[in-house]
């Protein structure tokens, strides 16, 4: 690990001046030369392995007391940037109201991990692509931009099918994204000019011509919290992997459905494990709308929600496991008593 | 070997970083630490400089003079002596390194010295009373759930947690909430089967 500074900031004001010296605001968040520390599972790891080299280290744990909150007020979540994966999981409002929230963040890491990790930290998870986290490979244009991808021709069993680009293929990590994105979150960000709120579908990037590009975030920026609307309590997390814990997806599907005389009113359909961001299959989720969902209905929706999925050499299994995943996850979802 | 690329490198000078940053937070010496108050102070070091630590583990406050990238697992290992942590992967992905900080289970490899100040640690060695073994380390020998025993203390500190969440309540749930301790020889029946024998102890107190 390279040596680095370190500060502990107790109120926002101070984390966003120290990250301010991270300079030009169109400089990637995640090459920063000031790193923000919460949890340390994704930071500390990336630093030991050289892949991350921040100068700078500003831990905003004190800020935890007040920007940890789980608040379920009406028909609006709140969900604080520092509170604690597990403890986000194990809250009985949460897995009666957002099953597909609480399932997301119990499938993802270990106990010790969801112990330690945040929220805010958990969705701005870097990609676990072989190539980006060994720094002996010359090839990663996520580390070091136009040097190429060595995963094209590389082991890629692992990566990404949908949302990827002729200069990245790495596959987005995490599991609670799926649920944000189903849901239609809202992420609240606070800066040197205040707060502001996007939508969740606009905080991670796709790799395009610039896979260094992972996040809209600025570098001066700081996630907040996060804003869901609505109850989904007919919602599922469905993880296939090749362990039966403490793995990542091959594939994963967020499912919420509002059903009403057994008619779908809404749905909401995310996909984790197949894509290279947080994956909204929007034109999948449009099939299930005023229909009455069975066997037949899922399949074909599960069609559609891999159409336009591009292979490498290794991964063209998760097509068909993707789509047994989306049908099976939305049978679940169907026949859920709440 | 190609040199490693070096995304992470700006020109920001580290000195010059001290600077800026000292201008908006308070400057305050690690080592104040006044129970509980330290995690709200503002603190900026130099990442040229050693930094007093003041860690307690197994209740009693040690101080150390470390660098800032020093874990909590090699603080322990290094500089305190307490060995019993055990380092496995270094990367938060086999549990060998398990210890409690306040009570919750978490990787002490993933856990800088620096940010743990003003927490309870407990390692394994602050688990027995005396000469009497903590109910978790007296069902490992019971039921044989170790063969080499290196991943050993990073069970026996997670299957406490594990018991204290109230996730032990059947095989399966054992077997999930204890997925983040890794055992090469496999001696993952033997565990639970040691799990469910100390389980009941614990809860009665």
């Amino acid at each position: 690990m390279q040596p680095f500074s370190y500060q502990r900031v107790a109120d926002p004001a101070a984390a966003i001046q120290a990250l301010s010296n991270n300079g030009g605001k169109h400089s990637p968040l995640t090459s920063g030369a000031v790193q923000v520390l919460a949890g340390g599972t994704t930071l500390l790891d990336l630093m030991k392995l050289d892949v991350m080299q921040p100068a700078a280290v500003v831990d905003i744990t004190p800020l935890s007391t007040g920007w940890s909150e789980v608040r379920l007020d009406g028909d609006t979540l709140r969900l604080g940037a520092l509170a604690r994966m597990s403890d986000v999981a194990a809250n009985a409002e949460i897995q009666k109201a957002y099953p597909v929230i609480a399932d997301s963040l119990k499938l993802a890491a270990s106990a010790q991990l969801r112990n330690m990790a945040t929220l805010g930290g958990n969705v701005l998870q870097r990609t676990r692509c072989t190539y980006f986290r060994d720094v002996s490979y010359a090839h990663c244009n996520k580390r070091d931009p136009g040097s190429g991808c060595a995963a094209m021709d590389g082991i890629n069993r692992m990566h990404a099918v949908l949302g990827t680009s002729d200069h990245c293929i790495a596959t987005y990590p995490g599991d609670f994204a799926q649920s944000l994105i189903a849901l239609d979150a809202a992420v609240e960000i606070t800066g040197p000019a205040g707060n502001r709120s996007i939508s969740f579908a606009e905080l991670h990037r796709a790799p395009d011509n610039s896979p260094q590009l992972e996040t809209t975030l600025r570098p001066d920026e700081l996630i907040a919290g996060f804003t869901i609307k609505g109850r989904w309590p007919r919602s599922v997390y469905l993880k296939v992997r090749d362990r039966q814990s403490y793995e990542f997806a091959l594939c994963a599907a967020a499912v919420a459905l509002d059903v009403q005389d057994g008619i779908v009113r809404d749905a909401r359909l995310a996909l984790g494990g197949v894509a290279t961001v947080p994956w909204r299959a929007a034109a999948a989720e449009a099939q299930l709308r005023g229909q009455r969902l069975d066997e037949a209905l899922a399949s074909r929706v599960a069609e559609v929600a891999f159409a336009g999925a591009r292979t490498h050499p290794h991964n063209a299994f998760k097509i068909e496991l993707g789509r047994k995943v989306v049908t099976r996850a939305l049978q679940q979802a169907a026949s859920m008593e709440i | 070997m190609s040199e490693p690329s070096n995304p992470g490198k700006s020109a920001l000078d580290r000195r010059s970083f001290i600077a800026a940053a000292a201008g908006s937070a308070v400057a305050a010496p690690l080592s104040a630490r006044a129970a509980g108050s330290d995690a709200n102070t503002s603190v900026v070091s130099d990442a040229t400089l050693a930094l007093d630590v003041i860690l307690r583990v197994n209740g009693r406050d040690r101080q150390l003079s470390c660098d800032a990238r020093t874990t909590v697992l090699d603080a322990l290992r290094e500089r305190l002596a307490l060995t019993g942590t055990k380092k496995g992967c270094d990367h938060g992905q086999c549990g060998a390194c398990t210890v409690l900080l306040d009570g919750r289970r978490v990787l002490s490899c993933l856990t800088l010295a620096v940010a743990a100040q003003g927490h309870d640690i407990t390692t394994i060695e602050g688990l027995a009373n005396g000469d009497r073994l903590h109910p978790m380390q007296q069902a490992f020998i019971d039921q044989d759930a170790f063969q080499c025993g290196y991943c050993t203390p990073g069970q026996i500190m997670s299957a406490v947690a594990c018991v204290m969440e109230g996730h032990a309540q059947s095989d399966a749930d054992i077997r999930e909430y204890m997925s983040g301790n890794i055992c090469r020889c496999a001696a993952y029946p033997n565990i639970v089967a040691a799990i469910k024998q100390a389980a009941p102890q614990i809860l009665k107190g």
